[in-house]
Parts: structure tokens; C-alpha cells; sequence
């Protein structure tokens, strides 16, 4: 790769500085920015959720009132903190799914990888992919400004849920704070949509020769049906939140009955994006499992075809399912079943690509490094939240659990447990690639134990909750849900705690700075990012590379 | 291969990795044997649904065992499958790996088994469904509406007794009464009565809900909603707001007394005096300002 190296000094300008990554061009450093971006925003939705478990630890209001008092300077620090609660819950689900997983995953190793898998110099559009990260800190910017200035009279920052539904959005919160997310939305979508586009380009036009469709790493597949989702389903969530802020400011009555509009409508559109929104988070870590299932278990990964063809069924099906999150509103009785029905059907592609990776790990000699140590996590506690989401799926048993913690466990499960122990088998895997300098093992699997008791210990009880009637987003509950909240709460703080580990673990990575080597793990890491060096060059494959 | 890092006995973490995924799994089997609850309220450190008393919510009940076995199946399946992968392909005991990526044969039969699972589920959930939601012919209808932050119920057909249910606060609860859960005025019915409730909101979106009736219907603005129940057991049922309705969203529940035939007369009597004095909008106010204070 010295070549390359060369090759880059005289033929493209490689800026330093404030310039390298202000006005980046460079996927791999657009890439770094977003992984720094999103561990950032992670570790602040994470201390929000602390907060929140701390409150939950015993029923009563004791951390909430006091935050109001003394950090915001309430006058009514009960109100204030029954309020700043639900402040807290929409933070909470905002920055964690549009600041931190999708960051990671799709902005962070899908700018990374993509164009190394394929063979690719760049992403097809650099400037674009440019304006795609520097509208997310403006976003979070916003999201942050929301909170300081009022939401419902008297009180400040935007208690919706992520899900703002009006007219709890609308005539619920009349104050500017729901018109500061509902923009910070729209920017991050503006960057999805932007970003999305940029990938489908990128991958349908850039493959280096010999790359055919069917050739592709399955991480470049999964990203593939993610980006078709994002551009998909985002204009839907511009289309219902402008509605909603030309509702809120201008006087129209799209969500208002009183005008003629229906608060229902919201939640159609909404969830027309929401549900497709929840596979966009997961689907490149099915892809990141895939590689790195194979690499460590030295075998091609099983059924590669049904894989890939999995992934896009989920991603098909994953539009038609959405009122799946509405079976209280009182719909019709057939949709319901329609809804149920085709809820199911997810159920089949999704266990294809579970038994699929248990197949390529079957008769493997399998190397148990932090990453792949990450990926098996990844499949158990992705079957537990996948198996309670065939208990949700069929109407007639969610009518119990709606809106109850046992939707809260199911959701965590599959995404604060899959998703994210997905982006951090990601990390491990691809840290060598990207830094240069290899983990420690022993910091990434203490991270790994210590993640995986608390995660569990957090939202296995949640389960218990939901069935006993516990309703979510409570800032206060009667005493008898007591118990499971006190472990659940615990389980909250050793998780955080494990993300300090994270934070050592990589700190003692670039301190020690052990050289990783072009290809650390082996002959069945078989993707091109491997061939390249550790950190690959400034500029990679300018003589593209052929594929046999 | 390269690996720099401090070297760990492989086999302690494969150890590790196991003991987490058997405690995991233990956890959900005992979730399946969880044991007889109370009626109406959770109890403490209580693993499942609270007591059917409605013959629909003993019907849920018994859907979601069997969804419970399949799902506790399922995983338990997977995190055997896991282990042997983690005890007999790890790269010590196996070092060489195979080289197969397909068979037909095993890709078949783990598209189809699920599909039959899924079959399985579906005859008795979409049955359960439509008895959840083609409302029957009822004995009485009771008109209910959602408030930031109580609840009002009219009994149209009694003499239009119409009330407000609003949550007793701590400092002036009762002995007996649970905290967060009591309300100043229940909800009455008679019991084994086919109840039907039409639903609707004065503000923004709630949730009306009783855990034991197996009821849930969300209560929306313009929009009347309907929903029905039959108690077969006569007592006291707690629910609460099921929708994020702001501030005080957790701070308007539900309670429903369910009392013999005999009694409902007498109450009816009674409430049609001490409600019927006020009329509905007299009382939002009231209720309103109580609220506000």
C-alpha cells in the first residue's frame, strides 16, 4: 500500500488540521467523526436514563422534584419534576435512536466499510456525505435548545415521548420547546435522506470489477436494504412533523378533530416511518454479525443468498406492518388481524438469519475474541427480545402489555441489547482496521461480562413489570412494582458502569498502541478492507481492485 | 494471527459466556411457573398477569401460557444451540473447521417449522381478537372520558348520573387504600353484567385500562371508541392511564368496583342524588380546579 501512499501526496491535497475534518470529503474521517459523535450522544442518553432509573429505583418522587429545585430552578419543583420526567423519556429516545444508533451504524461503519468492501476510492457524493454529519450536531444542538425553553405553559423542554403524538404535541404543549425537536428532526432526517442516497449510489455504481450484486459482503447488503428504508420512510416522518408544526404555528388542522383533522392520522404516518425505523437500526448490525460470525468461526458465512434475501424481505415487510403499534386506538377488527397477520410473517426471515449464523458457526473452530464474544451476546439476547415480539405481534395478547413495560423490556432487548451490542462487535471487530493499534482483549471482554449482567439484570425484570400492569413512561408507580424496579435499577447503573469500561478499554488501546497489522484476524476476514493497511491510506484503491 | 493483548484462558470465558446464558435461561422458565396472583392490583415481586376476572382476560391469560411455553422454548433451543457451538467448535476443541455453507435440506425445514408455529399462534389469537372486539349486545353502557388528569363517567339510561374519578393524593389516603391507585369516586358495576363502555377524550390522548378485565382502549379526542368487559367476581380493579398524557400522566387511575346486582341498585339510587345535583360541566370545573391545586 505504500504505492497508494505515494500515489496521494502529489495527487490529491490531503488537508490537516481543523480543515481534515471540518471540511472533510474523506469517507473514513466523515466515518471517525460520526462513531466520536455517537458515542458522545450515547453517553449522554445513557446519564438521562440513569436519571430515570434513579428516580424508578423506589416508588415516591425523590430525584426529579430535586433536579427541578436546584438545577432548572423550578418554583413548583413537584410539578416541574413530574413534567422534566417526561422531558427525559423523549431525550432519552430521541438522542438514543438519532444520535447514537443510527450514527453508528449507518453514518459511522457504513461510511467506514462500504466503500472498503466494495472496492470503492469514496463514497459516490464526498460533499454530500459532508453536509449529512454537520447537520446532526445542529441537530442535537436544537434537541439540547429544547430543553431550556417552554414546552407546556409554565414548564420547559418538550414531554411528548419520542413519539409525539398530538394533540399532546399540538394543544398539549403550545410552548416553542416541541417546535425546536420537531426541527432537530427534520435536520437529522434531512441527513438520513442525504446519507441514504449517497449509499444506494455508491453501491449500485461503484463496485470494483467483479463485484456483482450477489458478491457483496453481506454488511454492504444489509446497508443496501437499510439505505432503501431510510429514503423510503423519512420523507413520510418530514410529511407528519410538518403537518404538525403547520398545526402547531399556522392554523391548519391536519391532527385537530375540531377542524376536521384526526390525531390518528399522526400515528399512521408516524409508525409508517417509526416501524421501518426500528429494522434501519438493526439491520446493519445483521450485517456486522454475518462478517464477523464468519470470520471468527473460519468458515463462509451459511446461506449467503438466503441471507441477503432475508434482509431484504425484513426490509419489505418491515413497511407493511406498522399499526402493529396501534392495536388500542380502537381500529377496525379486520385490520387488526391483517396487521397481526403480516407482524407474523417477520418472524420467519428474522429466525432464517439466526439459525443461519448458529449454521456458520456449527462445525467452525471458533476463535472466541471480544468480537465475535459481542456477536453470540448479540444472538441470545436478540432471539429474547425477538421471541417477546411475537407475544406483542398478535393483538390479542398485546392488549395487555400495551404501553406497559413489557414493550419497554421487548424494545430494549432487540435494540438497546441488539442493536447495541451490535455496534460494539462492530467496534472491536474494525478497531484495528481503524486506528492501527489493537484492543485489549481483556478490557473488551470485561466490558462484554459486565455489559451483559447488567443489561440483563436491567431489562429481564421490565418483563415482569409489563405483565403485572406496570405502564411505561410512569414517573411514580404504586408500591407493589417495587421490587423488580429496584433490581432493574441496578442493573442500570453497573450498565452504565460498563460503558466507562468501553471508555478505558479504548483509551488503553491508543495509550499501549500495539500495531494491528493489514489483517489481525486471519484468512477468513476475506473482506477488502483487510488487504488494505492499518489505518488503510487517505486514499484508498485509486487502481481499483479486481475480484475473482 | 496476531494478538497482543494479555492472553485469558480461552475456555474460562466460554465458561463465563455459558453460566450467563443458563441463568438467563433458568430466568425464563421460572418466568412460566410464576404462581397465583391477586385480583385487581399486582403483588409484590409478582412475575405475571394479575387474576382474570373477566372470562375474557382467563381466555388471554391461558393465549399468552402458550405463547410463553413457545417463547421460552424457542430461546431455550437457541442458547443449547449456542452452547454446543461454544463447548464443541471452539477453535481448542475443533481446529478444524468445516468448509460446508449450504444444505437445502435444513434451510427447508427452518422456514416451514416456523411457519407451523406461527400457524399454531394465529388460530387461537385471531379467534381471541374478534371476541375482543365485536362488541356483543350489553346490558348497560357507560360513557367514559378522558381528562388531563382524571377520568368522568356518565351511566346514560340511570338518570344521567355523570362524575369525575380523580386520584386520592398521598397525604389523604385512607387505611387500605393503595397509593396512586385509589380514586375518590369508582366506577360501579354490576357484576356477570355484559358492560359496554364508549370512549372518548376532552383534551388529549389516554388510555383506559384494567389489567384484570384484559381491556385496553385508548380514549381520543373527537373519535368515540368502544370497548366492553363482563366481571364474573365481584371486588375492587385497578388500572391506569395507558397513553402519555403529560405532566400528570401517572397520576390518574382507574378503579372499578364490581358489586352484585342488589347493590348497584342501591348505589344507583344514591349516586343519582349526589351526582345528578351537578350537572357535567359544573363538575369539570370543580374537578378542573381540584386538579389545578
Amino acid at each position: 500500500m505504500a504505492t497508494d501512499t505515494a500515489h496521494d501526496a502529489h495527487d490529491h491535497h490531503t488537508p490537516t488540521g481543523w480543515r481534515r475534518w471540518v471540511l472533510s470529503t474523506n469517507h473514513k474521517d466523515i466515518g471517525t467523526m460520526y462513531l466520536v459523535f455517537s458515542i458522545l450522544a450515547g453517553l449522554v442518553g445513557g446519564l438521562i436514563s440513569m436519571g430515570m432509573r434513579a428516580e424508578l429505583q423506589e416508588p415516591g418522587m425523590q430525584i426529579f422534584p430535586w433536579i427541578a429545585e436546584f438545577i432548572a430552578n423550578a418554583d413548583d419543583p413537584v410539578n416541574a419534576g413530574k413534567h422534566l420526567f417526561n422531558v427525559f423519556t423523549t431525550a432519552h429516545g430521541l438522542i438514543m435512536v438519532f444520535f447514537m444508533v443510527m450514527p453508528a451504524v449507518i453514518g459511522g461503519f457504513g461510511n467506514w466499510f462500504v466503500p472498503l468492501m466494495i472496492g470503492a476510492p469514496d463514497m459516490a457524493f464526498p460533499r454530500m456525505n459532508n453536509i449529512s454529519f454537520w447537520l446532526m450536531p445542529p441537530a442535537l444542538l436544537l434537541l439540547c435548545m429544547s430543553l431550556f425553553v417552554e414546552g407546556p405553559s409554565g414548564f420547559s423542554g418538550t414531554g411528548g415521548g419520542w413519539t409525539i403524538y398530538p394533540p399532546l404535541s399540538t394543544s398539549g404543549q403550545p410552548g416553542p420547546a416541541m417546535d425546536f425537536a420537531i426541527l432537530s428532526l427534520h435536520l437529522a432526517g434531512a441527513a438520513s435522506i442525504l446519507g441514504a442516497i449517497n449509499f444506494i449510489t455508491t453501491i449500485f455504481n461503484m463496485r470494483a470489477p467483479g463485484m456483482t450484486i450477489h458478491k457483496m459482503p453481506l454488511f454492504v447488503w444489509s446497508m443496501l436494504v437499510t439505505a432503501f428504508l431510510l429514503l423510503l420512510s423519512m420523507p413520510v416522518l418530514a410529511g407528519a412533523i410538518t403537518m404538525l408544526i403547520t398545526d402547531r404555528n399556522f392554523g391548519t388542522a391536519f391532527f385537530d378533530p375540531s377542524g376536521g383533522g384526526d390525531p390518528i392520522l399522526f400515528q399512521h404516518l408516524f409508525w409508517f416511518f417509526g416501524h421501518p425505523e426500528v429494522y434501519i437500526m438493526i439491520l446493519p448490525v445483521f450485517g456486522i454479525i454475518s462478517q464477523v460470525v464468519s470470520t471468527f468461526s473460519k468458515k463462509p458465512v451459511f446461506g449467503y443468498m438466503a441471507m441477503a434475501y432475508a434482509m431484504s424481505a425484513i426490509g419489505f415487510v418491515g413497511f407493511i406492518v406498522w399499526a402493529h403499534h396501534m392495536y388500542t386506538v380502537g381500529m377496525d377488527v379486520d385490520t387488526q388481524a391483517y396487521f397481526v397477520f403480516a407482524t407474523m410473517v417477520i418472524a420467519v426471515p428474522t429466525g432464517i438469519k439466526i439459525f443461519s449464523w448458529i449454521a456458520t458457526m456449527w462445525g467452525g473452530s471458533v476463535e472466541f475474541k471480544t468480537p465475535m464474544v459481542w456477536a453470540v451476546g448479540f444472538i441470545f439476547v436478540f432471539t429474547v427480545g425477538g421471541v417477546t415480539g411475537v407475544v406483542l405481534a398478535n393483538a390479542a395478547s398485546d392488549r395487555i402489555m400495551h404501553d406497559t413495560y413489557y414493550v419497554v423490556a421487548h424494545f430494549h432487548y432487540v435494540l438497546s441489547l441488539g442493536a447495541v451490542f451490535g455496534i460494539f462487535c462492530g467496534w472491536y471487530y474494525w478497531f484495528p482496521k481503524m486506528s492501527g493499534y489493537m484492543y485489549s482483549e481483556f478490557w473488551g471482554k470485561l466490558h462484554f461480562i459486565v455489559t451483559m449482567i447488567g443489561v440483563n439484570m436491567l431489562f429481564f425484570p421490565q418483563h415482569f413489570l409489563g405483565l403485572a400492569g406496570m405502564p411505561r413512561r410512569y414517573v411514580d408507580y404504586p408500591d407493589v412494582y417495587a421490587g423488580w424496579n429496584f433490581v432493574s435499577s441496578i442493573g442500570g447503573y453497573i450498565s452504565y458502569g460498563a460503558a466507562f469500561i468501553f471508555l478505558i478499554g479504548v483509551y488503553q488501546a491508543f495509550k499501549a498502541k500495539v500495531p494491528a497489522g493489514d489483517n489481525p484476524w486471519g484468512e477468513y476476514a476475506d473482506t477488502l478492507e483487510w488487504t488494505l493497511s492499518s489505518p488503510p491510506p487517505h486514499h484508498q484503491f485509486n487502481t481499483l481492485p479486481k475480484i475473482k | 494471527m496476531m494478538n497482543h493483548s494479555i492472553k485469558f484462558k480461552g475456555l474460562l470465558w466460554h465458561k463465563l459466556v455459558a453460566i450467563i446464558t443458563i441463568i438467563s435461561g433458568l430466568f425464563s422458565t421460572t418466568f412460566v411457573y410464576a404462581g397465583a396472583n391477586d385480583y385487581g392490583i399486582a403483588s409484590p415481586w409478582q412475575m405475571d398477569t394479575q387474576a382474570p376476572a373477566t372470562e375474557m382476560m382467563t381466555n388471554m391469560i391461558s393465549f399468552h401460557n402458550l405463547l410463553l411455553w413457545i417463547i421460552g422454548l424457542t430461546t431455550l433451543f437457541v442458547g443449547v444451540l449456542l452452547l454446543i457451538v461454544i463447548f464443541k467448535y471452539n477453535a481448542k476443541s475443533n481446529p478444524v473447521p468445516a468448509k460446508f455453507t449450504h444444505n437445502t435440506m435444513i434451510e427447508i425445514i427452518w422456514t416451514i417449522i416456523p411457519i407451523i408455529i406461527l400457524l399454531v399462534i394465529a388460530i387461537p389469537s385471531f379467534r381471541l381478537l374478534y371476541e375482543q372486539r365485536v362488541i356483543p349486545d350489553s346490558d348497560m353502557t357507560i360513557k367514559v372520558t378522558g381528562n388531563q388528569w382524571y377520568w368522568s363517567y356518565e351511566y346514560p339510561g340511570y338518570g344521567d348520573i355523570a362524575f369525575d374519578s380523580i386520584m386520592i393524593p398521598d397525604d389523604e389516603l385512607k387505611e387500605g387504600q393503595p397509593r396512586l391507585l385509589a380514586v375518590d369516586n369508582e366506577m360501579i358495576v354490576p357484576v356477570d353484567t355484559t358492560v359496554r363502555l364508549i370512549l372518548t377524550a376532552s383534551d388529549v390522548i389516554h388510555s383506559w385500562t384494567i389489567p384484570s378485565f384484559g381491556v385496553k382502549i385508548d380514549t381520543i379526542p373527537g373519535r368515540l371508541n368502544e370497548a366492553w368487559f363482563n366481571a364474573n367476581r365481584e371486588g375492587i380493579y385497578y388500572g391506569q392511564c395507558s397513553e402519555l398524557c403529560g405532566k400528570d400522566h401517572a397520576f390518574m387511575p382507574i378503579a372499578v368496583r364490581v358489586v352484585s346486582a342488589e347493590e348497584f341498585a342501591k348505589w344507583v339510587e344514591k349516586a343519582k342524588v349526589e351526582f345528578a345535583s351537578a350537572p357535567i360541566n359544573e363538575t369539570i370545573k370543580l374537578a378542573a380546579l381540584s386538579a389545578a391545586q
